[in-house]
Parts: C-alpha cells; sequence; structure tokens
C-alpha cells in the first residue's frame, strides 16, 4: 500500500495515478512528494537482482547447485522474447521455446513480489486476464540476449554495499523521508 | 507545546506566499527547460531575479537571467540562478523558523564561520561531471528527460560514492536520477513534481560547485539526552538522525544537537532491515533501542549542531526516558544556527512535545488549533503507525513545513491502546524488532543484508 505526503492512501496501480492526487492542487509546490514507487521487501535468497530497466524485466537467478554460479534471466518488453545465461554466457538448458526455465520462473515471481504484477504487466506490456498468471500470459519464445550488461548492474547494485563509510551529515536527505509505516 | 504556542505558530509570514510564487515561476521554466523558454517562462524567470534586485545577488542574478533568456547558458550562469533560487529559498527558511522559534520560545545560536582547514576534497573530474549533467538537464528541462539523459550520469554518481568527501552530492544526485528514470519519459507525465525537482537540481548544483560545506567541528563533552529519531531513505541510501539534548560536561546550557549516521543500501533492503546497514555503531543503537542516555567525550560538533559520530567517542549510560527529558530539559535548551547554504524550509525539523490534544482527520488539536500530522513520515523501521498517533495522548515530534503547512512528524508516542498505556519511538527496533508479528515477517523474508553481502563477497572480487 502507498500513502502520500498527506497520509491518503494511492492507487498503487497506474504509476502516473500513484504519484498523482487529483484533489491536491499544491503537488507541484511540495518538496517532499514521493515520485518513486516503494518496492516491496522479498527474499533475496534465491533472487538476488531484479529489475525493469532497458526494456526488459532482467535480473540475477543464483544455481541451486553451485555458490559460485549465477544465472543471468531475462524477458523483452513488448516481444517477450525470453533469454537465460549463465554470466559467462553459457546458454541455460533449461529454456526452450516450448518451455520458461526454473530461472526465468523465479525471475517473474520474485519480479511480481517486488514491483506489484500491474507494474509488471504494465512495463512487460502483457494483458493478464482475470484470474490468469501473468506468466501464462506472457508470448514466449527464445530470443537470446547477452548477459554481461545485465550482470555488471548487479555487481554495481552489489558494490552498494561495499561504499566507503563517512560520518558527514547528509540535510539532503530531508527530501527523502522514510515512509512506509502501515497499520 | 502549548495551545497557545501553537496558535501563535499556524498560517505562513508575510511575504512566504509571494516568495514561493517567484520560486514557482523559476521551476516552471526548468520544467519546460532553459533550452526552450517561450515568453511566459522568460517573463517567470525575469520576475524571479528581479525579486532579488535589492540584495548582493540582484546584479549577478539579473545579468544571468537575460544571459539564459537570450539562450547563453553556461555553468557559471546556472549557477548563479540557483544561487538565486537558494537565497530566496533561504530567506523563506529564515522567516518560517523564526515565526516557529517566537512561537515556542527557543533560543538559537547566532551562526559563526568556522574557517578552519579544508577537508578531504573531491576530485574536480567527477564535480565538473556533475556539472556538465546538471546542465543538460537544465537546457532539456524535465519534459525532456529520457532515458540516454538520465544513464548519462551513471559514471559520474558511481565516481561520487568511491569519495567519501562527496558523499551529499553522491546521495542527492543518485536520489534524483532514480526519479527520473522511474518517471521516464517524462514528457508523457501528467504532472511534474516541479518544486522538488528544482529543490533538489539546485542544491546539486551548488554542491558541484565547491563540494560540501559542511565546514569544521570542535569537540565536545557531555550527557547526550534522546529525544527522538529521524529516519531518511530513498532507494540507495539510509540515514539515521538523532534529535537529542546535549547537557556540556562544563556545565554550560543544555543546546539541542542532531546526531547522524548514514549507509548505503539497495533498493530491496527495506523496513525494519535497514538497520542492519548501520551494526558499524553498535553503542548508538544499543542506546536507541535500550533507551539510554549517550556519554560522549570529544566528539566532534558542527556549528550547525550536527555530532559527527565516532563510536569510540561514546558510551551507553543509564537509562533515560525521552519524554522525561522532553519535558525537562527540551524548553531550555538552545538551538543550533542553521549553515546558511542548508537554508531551505524542507530542513525546519524542530523538536518538540505535545500533550493533551485530540486527534481527528489526521491532524492534531489543542484548543482548537490544528496542526497536520505528517504522514509521509512514518518509516517502516520503526514502531510508529497512523494507528498509534491515532491512539496516542502525547508525542515527541518534529515540526516541519511543506506545500503551504505546518505539519508535526511523529518520533514517540504515549498511546493508550486496548486501555493499556503503550509507548513507541522510532529508534525501538534499532537492534531488531520488538514486535512478534514483525520479527516473524522478518524471519520469513530473510536476512537481504546478509544474502546480498555474501554474494557480494563471492562475485565482486573474482
Amino acid at each position: 500500500m502507498a500513502v502520500d505526503i498527506i497520509g491518503r492512501v494511492i492507487a498503487t496501480g497506474d504509476r502516473r495515478a500513484w504519484v498523482l492526487d487529483e484533489d491536491d492542487d499544491a503537488w507541484e509546490r511540495r518538496s517532499t512528494v514521493r515520485v518513486v514507487p516503494p518496492v516491496q521487501a522479498r527474499k533475496l535468497a534465491k533472487v538476488p537482482f531484479v529489475e525493469l530497466a532497458d526494456g526488459r524485466l532482467q535480473g540475477v537467478v543464483s544455481s541451486g547447485s553451485d555458490a559460485a554460479r549465477v544465472y543471468v534471466s531475462s524477458i523483452t518488453a513488448g516481444t517477450h522474447g525470453n533469454s537465460c545465461s549463465t554470466n559467462n554466457n553459457r546458454p541455460c538448458g533449461g529454456l526452450t521455446d516450448l518451455y520458461l526455465c526454473k530461472h526465468l520462473d523465479a525471475l517473474v515471481t520474485e519480479g511480481i513480489r517486488q514491483y506489484g504484477q500491474e507494474r509488471v504487466a504494465r512495463y512487460l506490456r502483457v494483458e493478464v486476464g482475470e484470474g490468469k498468471d501473468l506468466i501464462d500470459c506472457l508470448n514466449s519464445h527464445k530470443d537470446p540476449a547477452p548477459a554481461a550488461a545485465v550482470f555488471s548492474r548487479f555487481l554495481r547494485h552489489l558494490a552498494y554495499l561495499e561504499v566507503p563509510e563517512s560520518t558527514e551529515p547528509v540535510p539532503e536527505l530531508h527530501w527523502f523521508p522514510a515512509a512506509g509505516a502501515v497499520g | 507545546m502549548l495551545a497557545v504556542q501553537l496558535r501563535e505558530l499556524v498560517g505562513a509570514p508575510e511575504a512566504v506566499d509571494e516568495a514561493l510564487d517567484l520560486v514557482a515561476g523559476f521551476d516552471g521554466s526548468l520544467t519546460g527547460g532553459l533550452g526552450r523558454m517561450g515568453d511566459r517562462q522568460a517573463a517567470a524567470l525575469s520576475a524571479f531575479a528581479g525579486a532579488l534586485a535589492g540584495s548582493p545577488l540582484g546584479g549577478p542574478v539579473g545579468e544571468a537571467a537575460g544571459k539564459v533568456v537570450a539562450g547563453s547558458i553556461g555553468d557559471d550562469r546556472l549557477a548563479t540562478l540557483a544561487g538565486g533560487r537558494a537565497a530566496l529559498l533561504g530567506a523563506v527558511h529564515d522567516a518560517l523558523l523564526e515565526r516557529l522559534d517566537g512561537a515556542l520560545g527557543r533560543s538559537r545560536s547566532p551562526w559563526e564561520d568556522r574557517a578552519g582547514e579544508p577537508g578531504a576534497v573531491t576530485p574536480e573530474n567527477l564535480l565538473a561531471g556533475a556539472r556538465s549533467w546538471l546542465h543538460e538537464l537544465a537546457i532539456a528541462g524535465w519534459r525532456g528527460v529520457d532515458h540516454d539523459l538520465v544513464s548519462a550520469a551513471g559514471r559520474t554518481i558511481e565516481g561520487l560514492w568511491g569519495e567519501p568527501a562527496s558523499r551529499r552530492l553522491a546521495v542527492l544526485l543518485d536520489g534524483l536520477a532514480s526519479e527520473l528514470r522511474a518517471s521516464c519519459p517524462v514528457a508523457t507525465m501528467e504532472r511534474v513534481p516541479e518544486r522538488r525537482w528544482a529543490d533538489l537540481w539546485t542544491r546539486a548544483v551548488l554542491l558541484a560547485r565547491a563540494g560540501s560545506w559542511t565546514g569544521d567541528a570542535e569537540p565536545v563533552s557531555g550527557r547526550l539526552l534522546v529525544l527522538g529519531v529521524d529516519v531518511h531513505e530513498h532507494g540507495t541510501a539510509v540515514q539515521v538522525q538523532v534529535h537529542g539534548v546535549l547537557e556540556p560536561a562544563d556545565g554550560g546550557e543544555a543546546r539541542l544537537v542532531r546526531a547522524g549516521v548514514a549507509a548505503a543500501k539497495v533498493d530491496t533492503i527495506v523496513g525494519p532491515a535497514v538497520w542492519r546497514l548501520l551494526n558499524a555503531y553498535p553503542v548508538l543503537l544499543a542506546a536507541l533501542a535500550e533507551r539510554r542516555v549517550l556519554d560522549v567525550t570529544d566528539m566532534p560538533l558542527t556549528a550547525g549542531g550536527d555530532l559527527l559520530w565516532r563510536e569510540d567517542a561514546a558510551r551507553a549510560g543509564e537509562p533515560a526516558d525521552p519524554f522525561t527529558t522532553a519535558r525537562v530539559r527540551l524548553g531550555g535548551a538552545t538551538a543550533p544556527s542553521v549553515p546558511p547554504l542548508d537554508r531551505h524550509p524542507v530542513r525546519i525539523a524542530e523538536p518538540v512535545l505535545l500533550e493533551g490534544y485530540r486527534y481527528a482527520d489526521g491532524a492534531v488539536s489543542l484548543d482548537g488549533t490544528s496542526l497536520e500530522i505528517d504522514a509521509g513520515r512514518l518509516p517502516a523501521c520503526g514502531p510508529i503507525t497512523p494507528a498509534l498517533v491515532k491512539a496516542s495522548t502525547a508525542c515527541i515530534g518534529l515540526v516541519r513545513w511543506d506545500g503551504g503547512r505546518w505539519l508535526l512528524q511523529p518520533l514517540a508516542l504515549q498511546a493508550t491502546v486496548r486501555k493499556k498505556p503503550v509507548e513507541a519511538h522510532t529508534g525501538d527496533w534499532a537492534l531488531g524488532p520488538t514486535d512478534p508479528k514483525v520479527v516473524k515477517a522478518e524471519a520469513r523474508a530473510g536476512d537481504a543484508v546478509a544474502v546480498l553481502r555474501e554474494r557480494a563477497g563471492r562475485l565482486l572480487r573474482k
């Protein structure tokens, strides 16, 4: 659930609706309106990284058998081309034109957990019929995409946990209030 | 805060609305882009410059506005305009803070410039990279922002994160870039958060000019009595800012101070998990979770009232009830001055104690005067929820101001839930959540920080 600056619940569906509070004329004149929808907490063990970027739902899935190996999986928006390979570009044996591999399956599940089904569906441009699962509504086919760019984005993501410490106060963060308490 | 003080506070000082109208004109020109100014935007920019005519900035800002309207948009002119906008909002900040101090009867130290050694310096190429991106943004305008323009900042932001001296700019630019990325293409957005993005742009231009202006600190010793904890967060940063009363060991007057610690993070680390990113500060976190006093020895304190936190200079002492501190010590404590370039209404965050109020429709009222609750500032990492605010009878909070009205951000509450008294503080979960429901949810989700640190350990150094 998303709450705007004055505590009204905002629709979590369409992003445009999300940021808008129709009655609120002062919205443009506020310093602390929330622009990015909040991301939901999820288990990271299997899929440490998911993002909607570069025109794809893409991410990194940890191998179940080898802790040093990861798979880079993606689904392209619009065409729904599927790709899955190790970070060294070795194609995933489980992915065929007929079946999604378990990595892509996990990627979609976790992507929906993180962003919500509507946001993922809108990004991938897929119509999800009433009572259907998003993954069944994709026009899936194999379409290998290079893994290197996604993998390096993942490494950059991880690098945030290792930035050097600084104790300088950051007054700029007053523009970024922590929110999200519910109940 | 008493009813009579609240009555004195509500409303805006004279001329604040007019000043903000001029700022809105400037912000509008940034939305369309300085590279594509129509007559209306040009007139708004000139009116904005005109407002500063009587100030020392009048000449340069007027000249810069004229040049920009004529299509000559250099870095120096943008910096001058940003300086003008910051000055105008600084004046608004001063008027608001003066009204708040007046209503509360709060005394504030005058600003003292501390010359002092220049600290670590941000490499010039990174600052130049930031300036050039901000320049492109200004020319394209928010409406002209697309994925390519957002991505152009990637390398600079990555470099800035690597330099502790440029943390403020790194945090700010990363926050702005991620909002722009999530809004791409901005041209199709129905409404643009004009004030917000122009605020962020302005501050970034100033920081990219000369680096940070936090300035020198001098050592203080004494007892730090915690009032409450304010939490700030965006996708890649979290900051915990403790507000407290410092009783100097030398017997000097009690002072209001802040102590902040921050960490970089990723967007999937949310809720109570953010505390785990701060595990380099066990003394501070334990004092918050256990509600203890902090004895500090030679801890550096800036002229702006920020303790530059050093774990080795602090020790958790006896238990101390923040509500007692608020009742006994808050009224007489002297507030710090605000560093000149930090002055902006968004920074107003003055600790107050409210008791015996009524709650209705998202606001508390004392004797019929109401103060809206800042519900967008109740963090998921602590136990304070909207329901608890509703049930509360006493509150330690920060008075804030945004969108033309005063707001109250609760930091600590005393409430009655199912006929039993309960107390909740934002920092209660600093060592982990204490609410069994939240503990369970956390256990189900697993330790996000540990998972990502393991992945980083295995994959980053190959």
